[in-house]
C-alpha cells in the first residue's frame, strides 16, 4: 500500500467533474445522540439501501450508532444510471459521506467494498468496513463462472450479473425471505461491472482510517483466499463468520456481524499507521 | 511522535518554565500553532490532526470562514461575490461541495460549507475564538513563542511556545490604495473595494470603479445596473474572459487542455481565438487592446461587463491622472465628474506579527521570498499557507500544502535525513515561480498556475515520501 503514491493533479476529474444523480439515502438515526461516528452502508452490485434497511441499519440505531445507506445510482430507488462507471459510484459515496454531520465510518459490502476502497481514498473515513469484499480481479470472476455460470457468462456481454439463491444466502434464511429479497435484486451499469475486472487499483487511502474485514468462509461469491487477501491488504486478518453466505446483512444470523463491527468501533479502533 | 489532543492549557505554574518579558511561557510541547480559522487555517487544522498533531488555532474572529465570513471586520466579500472558479477546482479534494450546487457557487453557500468542514471533522474544539495573535517570535530548537491577547487589545497577553507555526491568516484583507495627485481635496466620496458590500451604495449616483480585477469588473457591472453612469478605469488591456465556454464552466476547458498536456502557446493561441469568437473585438469599445497574452496576468472571469459595455452602462477610460476639487482628470486628458470613487485596487500581504526576516523580506518591501509560496529558509517549522493567487480555486492548494507540512514535521522525527533534504530544497529554490511570465505589479506577486504549482507541490510531497536520491 505504502508504495502506491498520493495523487495531488486531477485534470480529467477536474475537467469533467461526474454527473449528479439523484441517490435514495435511507437513515435510521438513534433518539439519543451519544456522539458516536456516523455510520454509511454501501451496498454492493444489484443490492440498493433496502439491503441494509431490513436489518441492519435499526439494529445500529439501536446500538447507538446513526445508521445510513445509500443506493448506488441505478440501484434501488436512485436515479437510473446504465452508463455508470466505478467513478459514479464512488462520486455517490463521498457526496453522501460529506453531507453527514459528522466523519463517517464507511461499511462496504460485496462490490460496494471496492467502491468504499476507492471512496477511501477520496474522503478520510473515520473507519472502514469491508464485508465479504468483492475487490475485483480475475479470482472473483473464475469462482463467479465456476459456481453460477448462467448468470455469470452474460455479463461478459454486458447483461446483468445474476447472483442465485445459494451464492447470497445460507439454508437457514427462510425461503420466503430468500425470494423477497432475489426479486429485489438489481443490476449494475455495463462499465462498472468490466470495471472490476479491469479498472485501475484504489489509491491509498488519505486520513489513515482503520480497516475491518469480516466475510464467511462459505460465501459462494467470494473465495476464501480473496477474503484473506482482503485483510492483508489493510494489515488485518479478517473476522470471520461460517455457514452464512455473501449476504450477511440478509441472512438468518444477521445480528453476529454487525454486533461484531459496532464492538469494534465501540473499542474506537486506532488510526493505522502511516 | 507523541500526540496532545488535549484542548485546554497546561497550567504555567511549574519550576523551570521559560520566561519572556516577566511573563512564563506556557510550553505547549509538540502542539502546533495555526494562525486564522479561514479556509486556510480549517484546511491546516484537520490536517494537522489527521497526521497526529494537537493543534491550537487562533481566530481574531468569533466564526470560522475568515474572508468568507461577511459578518467579519475584514471580510471583502460584497452581497453578490461569486466563485470565480467552479467547483470542482475550489472544493477541497477530499470534502467534495454538494453537487446540487450551482457551477459557480455564492459567497453564502462557501462560508456554509466551511462551516460544515469544521463540523464535520470536529474542528472548532481546537479554535481559540477572539484571540488574535501579537507576536511570533523564534526562539531556540527551532521553536516558536506566540503571544495572543482578546481581539481589540483587552485583557492580559499570554505567550505560548509551540513546535511549529502555520501562518494562515490571509492576504485580502490590508486594501492596497494607490496614491494620486490631489486626492485629499477630492470633494467626492471615495471608498476601497474593501468597503463596498451592497449594490445600494452606488444607486443613483455617478461612479467611477478603478481597477480591472475581478472585484473591480463585479462592481463596475452592478454599477451598470444601479448607478446612474459608471466609468470603469484600468492602467492596461485586459482578457475579459467569459464563465461559460462551450457550453461548460470556462475553467473546465481549459483544464481540458491541460489533461491533455497542450503547450502553453497553442493554448494561448487557443484561447485568443475562442475570445475572439465569444468576445470580440474590444477595442471597438474604445477599450485599449491587451498588452500581453491571456495567462500572464491573473485571469478575470466576467461574462457580463462586455455586455454592459455595449449597451453603453459602463464607460471605458484609461488610467486616473489626478484629482482636484470637483473632478479627475485621465491620462488622456478628459475630465470627468464622479460622485463616487470605488478603489478596487486589490491588497497587500501582511504579517504585523513577525519580523519580515523570518519570511525572507530583507528589503521591507512586504513581499516575502519563499519555497512553493509556503516554505522559508532557516525556519523548517514555519510554514506559510493559502499565500498563493492562483488561476483557480485557492482551497485545494491550502489542503495539499498543509498536508506537505505536515508530513514534514512528521518526518523531522521519524527521518530527520529526509527533512534536513527537504530544507535544502526549500533554500535552493526560493522564490520559485509556478506560471507563466506574468506582469510585474504586487498583484502578481503570488501568482500560480494552478496545474504548475500543485505539480511541483505532487512533486515535493513524493520526494519527501520516497526520500531524493
Amino acid at each position: 500500500m505504502t508504495a502506491e503514491r498520493v495523487r495531488v493533479v486531477r485534470s480529467w476529474e477536474w475537467a469533467r467533474p461526474e454527473r449528479p444523480a439523484r441517490r435514495e439515502v435511507l437513515a435510521a438515526v438513534p433518539e439519543r445522540d451519544e456522539a458516536k461516528p456516523p455510520l454509511l452502508f454501501v451496498p454492493g452490485f444489484g443490492h440498493g439501501a433496502w439491503a441494509f434497511a431490513e436489518h441492519w441499519l435499526g439494529h445500529a440505531a439501536g446500538r447507538g450508532f446513526p445508521a445510513y445507506a445509500l443506493s448506488l445510482r441505478g440501484h434501488g430507488d436512485s436515479e437510473p444510471a446504465p452508463e455508470a462507471t466505478l467513478r459514479s459510484y464512488t462520486h455517490d459515496v463521498t457526496q453522501v459521506a460529506a453531507s453527514l454531520p459528522r466523519q463517517a465510518v464507511l461499511v462496504g459490502h460485496g462490490a460496494g467494498a471496492r467502491v468504499v476502497a476507492h471512496a477511501m481514498a477520496r474522503y478520510p473515513a473515520r473507519a472502514a468496513v469491508l464485508v465479504a469484499p468483492v475487490l475485483g480481479g480475475w479470482g472473483t470472476f473464475g469462482t463467479a463462472l465456476r459456481r453460477n455460470p448462467v448468470g455469470t457468462v452474460p455479463a461478459v456481454f454486458g447483461a446483468g450479473l445474476r447472483l442465485n439463491r445459494r451464492q447470497l444466502f445460507s439454508r437457514e434464511l427462510p425461503d420466503a425471505d430468500a425470494r423477497r429479497h432475489l426479486a429485489r435484486l438489481g443490476r449494475a451499469g455495463r462499465r462498472a461491472q468490466w470495471q472490476l475486472l479491469t479498472g485501475r487499483s484504489p489509491e491509498p487511502a488519505v486520513g489513515r482510517p482503520p480497516v475491518l474485514v469480516l466475510g464467511s468462509p462459505d460465501d459462494r461469491v467470494l473465495p476464501a483466499t480473496a477474503l484473506t487477501s482482503a485483510a492483508r491488504r489493510y494489515a488485518s486478518a479478517p473476522l470471520l463468520f461460517p455457514g452464512m453466505g455473501h449476504d450477511l446483512m440478509l441472512d438468518a444470523r444477521w445480528r453476529e456481524p454487525i454486533d461484531a463491527i459496532l464492538d469494534w468501533l465501540d473499542k474506537d479502533p486506532a488510526p493505522a499507521l502511516g | 511522535m507523541s500526540s496532545s489532543t488535549d484542548p485546554g492549557r497546561p497550567d504555567p505554574d511549574r519550576t523551570d518554565v521559560p520566561i519572556r518579558d516577566d511573563r512564563p511561557v506556557s510550553d505547549r510541547g509538540e502542539t502546533v500553532c495555526v494562525i486564522g480559522a479561514g479556509a486556510s487555517g480549517l484546511t491546516a487544522v484537520k490536517n494537522l490532526r489527521e497526521a497526529g498533531f494537537g493543534v491550537d488555532c487562533y481566530e481574531r474572529e468569533t466564526g470560522v470562514g475568515g474572508a468568507w465570513n461577511w459578518r467579519h471586520d475584514r471580510s471583502p466579500v460584497y452581497a453578490s461575490t461569486h466563485l470565480i472558479s467552479s467547483r470542482p477546482f475550489t472544493q477541497f479534494p477530499d470534502f467534495p461541495m454538494p453537487d446540487d450546487w450551482p457551477d459557480y457557487p455564492h459567497h453564502s453557500q462557501l462560508l456554509s460549507y466551511f462551516e460544515r468542514y469544521a463540523d464535520h471533522f470536529d474542528l472548532r474544539q481546537h479554535v481559540w475564538f477572539g484571540t488574535e495573535v501579537v507576536r511570533v517570535e523564534p526562539v531556540e530548537g527551532d521553536r516558536w513563542d506566540v503571544t495572543t491577547r482578546s481581539t481589540g487589545g483587552y485583557g492580559p497577553e499570554r505567550t505560548s511556545r509551540y513546535a511549529a507555526v502555520v501562518l494562515a491568516n490571509g492576504h485580502n484583507w490590508s486594501p492596497k490604495l494607490p496614491r494620486y495627485e490631489g486626492l485629499e481635496e477630492f470633494r467626492g466620496e471615495v471608498m476601497h473595494a474593501s468597503s463596498y458590500k451592497d449594490p445600494a451604495q452606488l444607486r443613483g449616483k455617478r461612479v467611477l470603479v478603478v481597477g480591472a480585477g475581478n472585484t473591480g469588473c463585479d462592481i463596475a457591472v452592478e454599477a451598470a445596473q444601479q448607478a446612474s453612469h459608471c466609468w470603469h478605469s484600468t492602467r492596461r488591456g485586459y482578457w475579459y474572459a467569459p464563465k461559460y465556454v462551450l457550453g461548460r464552466p470556462a475553467d473546465q476547458v481549459n483544464d481540458t487542455l491541460l489533461a491533455l498536456r497542450v503547450p502553453l502557446r497553442v493554448r494561448q493561441w487557443l484561447y485568443h481565438w475562442t475570445l475572439r469568437l465569444t468576445v470580440g473585438d474590444l477595442t471597438r469599445f474604445g477599450m485599449p487592446e491587451p498588452d500581453h497574452r491571456v495567462y500572464e496576468t491573473h485571469p478575470i472571469a466576467n461574462s457580463q461587463l462586455v455586455y454592459y459595455v455595449g449597451h453603453g452602462e459602463v464607460t471605458p477610460v484609461p488610467d486616473v491622472a489626478r484629482f482636484d476639487d470637483r473632478a479627475v482628470e485621465l491620462t488622456d486628458g478628459r475630465r470627468i465628474d464622479p460622485e463616487l470613487v470605488v478603489f478596487a485596487t486589490g491588497y497587500l500581504p501582511r504579517f504585523e506579527f513577525l519580523k519580515g526576516q523570518v519570511l525572507g523580506d530583507e528589503d521591507g518591501s512586504g513581499r516575502p521570498r519563499l519555497w512553493l509560496n509556503a516554505f522559508t529558509a532557516g525556519h523548517p517549522t514555519l510554514a506559510v499557507v493559502g499565500l498563493v493567487q492562483p488561476d483557480s480555486g485557492i482551497f485545494p492548494i491550502s489542503h495539499w500544502q498543509s498536508v506537505l507540512f505536515a508530513r514534514l514535521l512528521t518526518l523531522r522525527a521519524t527521518r530527520p535525513d529526509r527533512a534536513a533534504a527537504f530544507d535544502r530544497k526549500v533554500r535552493a529554490g526560493l522564490g520559485e515561480r509556478y506560471s507563466a511570465k506574468v506582469k510585474d505589479s504586487t498583484r502578481h506577486w503570488f501568482e500560480v498556475g494552478h496545474a504548475d504549482y500543485l505539480r511541483a507541490l505532487q512533486r515535493a510531497l513524493h520526494e519527501l515520501e520516497e526520500g531524493t536520491r
